[in-house]
């Protein structure tokens, strides 16, 4: 019984792992995007 | 397990829910990045002046993300001809993992995106360059010539050429003799360099209807018109010694090296197999990324006069 309903469970945590990677790659870019933002503007402001 | 569900999904054609990160990293090609990323940082440490290694930084990612977006619409557009092709057929929209609109609303989405940053943060002329290059890569080359002429890579080696004319104007805001010459390197470069690859996989762009050079003129032709860009090279690399941006550390080597290129070419013109070739293709690799690390190294203090 239990093992009927394995495969399409176990596929179903195969999709949420790639679409959390795909979150957790959305969420490095963004935050590196406000880093980058950050130091930019404190290097242009310096007159670098 | 992660295998059969990319099959199950690519058969049922989930594309976008099977996507992963990783598929979308490579529709930016990180392999043709590197060279990229690698000559744009030669252009932006040997040109004049003063540049904030922050910024710096910054002109390199957005050559690389640029780059990268430009790979991904040119996947988006070539996916019929990428899944006719043993080399291609892997890539992420033909394998049925990255659905095709969403291939190209990342491409399109990262172009501009670093555009603008590179316009904004680093240098107008530079960001001005970087829209230039993506814009010949997609609209020229892959929409343009690719299909239609077998110049296609004569031509299209421009858009490859333009990161150290980016890096330089990174730096410099403006565009010389010297980053000119940078350009050229790269451009004459690029045709016996794409076509040692096109001769060894001659059969897949045959069956994909690219009018590559072998395909059409034959082999006899295409190694004839590789040995004459070697020969061209050869003064063309020279010239950064010439024009004295460079010194004899670099002319030496770059002589040799370009001997070297002229003498596979040869090879290859006398090859009765695929062998010589395929050596040439990573040599031409190996050719433009010492010469541009030499730029460099010629460059460091104590090394050269």
């Amino acid at each position: 019984m239990t093992s009927t309903v394995k495969p399409p469970k176990r596929h179903l945590s195969e999709t949420h792992r790639r679409q959390r990677g795909k979150n957790l790659a959305m969420l490095a870019a963004l935050v590196g995007l406000v880093v980058l933002f950050y130091v930019v503007a404190i290097v242009r402001m310096g007159g670098g | 397990m992660s295998d059969t569900a990319y099959r199950m999904t690519a058969e049922t054609g989930g594309a976008t829910s099977s996507a992963g990160a990783g598929d979308f990293f490579a529709l930016l090609k990180p392999r043709v990045m590197s060279l990229v990323v690698f000559t744009g940082l030669v252009g932006i440490l040997i040109a004049p002046g003063h540049i904030h290694p922050v910024l710096a930084a910054v002109a390199v990612l957005c050559i690389a993300v640029g780059s990268g977006a430009a790979g991904a619409i040119n996947m988006w557009y070539d996916r019929d001809i990428d899944a006719v092709m043993a080399r291609t057929r892997h890539r992420p929209i033909p394998a049925g993992r990255v659905a095709p609109g969403d291939a190209l609303g990342f491409g399109v989405v990262l172009s501009v995106a670093s555009v603008t940053l590179m316009g904004l943060m680093v240098d107008y002329v530079a960001g001005a360059l970087l829209a230039l290059a993506i814009l010949f890569y997609v609209f020229v080359y892959t929409m343009g010539l690719k299909r239609r002429t077998p110049q296609n890579i004569v031509i299209g080696g421009a858009a490859g050429a333009f990161p150290p004319m980016i890096g330089w104007a990174a730096v410099t805001g403006g565009v010389s003799l010297e980053s000119l010459a940078l350009f050229a390197l790269i451009f004459f470069w690029t045709p016996p360099h794409f076509w040692a690859l096109a001769l060894y996989r001659c059969g897949d762009y045959a069956k994909a209807g690219v009018p590559m050079l072998p395909v059409v003129a034959g082999r006899a032709a295409t190694t004839r018109q590789m040995l004459a860009y070697t020969l061209l090279l050869l003064p063309v690399a020279l010239a950064p010694t010439l024009l004295g941006f460079a010194g004899w550390i670099y002319g030496g080597a770059s002589l040799v090296l370009s001997l070297g290129f002229v003498a596979a070419a040869a090879i290859v013109m006398r090859a009765a197999d695929d062998g010589p070739a395929r050596r040439m293709f990573g040599y031409s690799i190996f050719y433009l990324a010492t010469l541009f690390a030499l730029l460099v190294a010629d460059r460091v203090p104590g090394l050269a006069g």
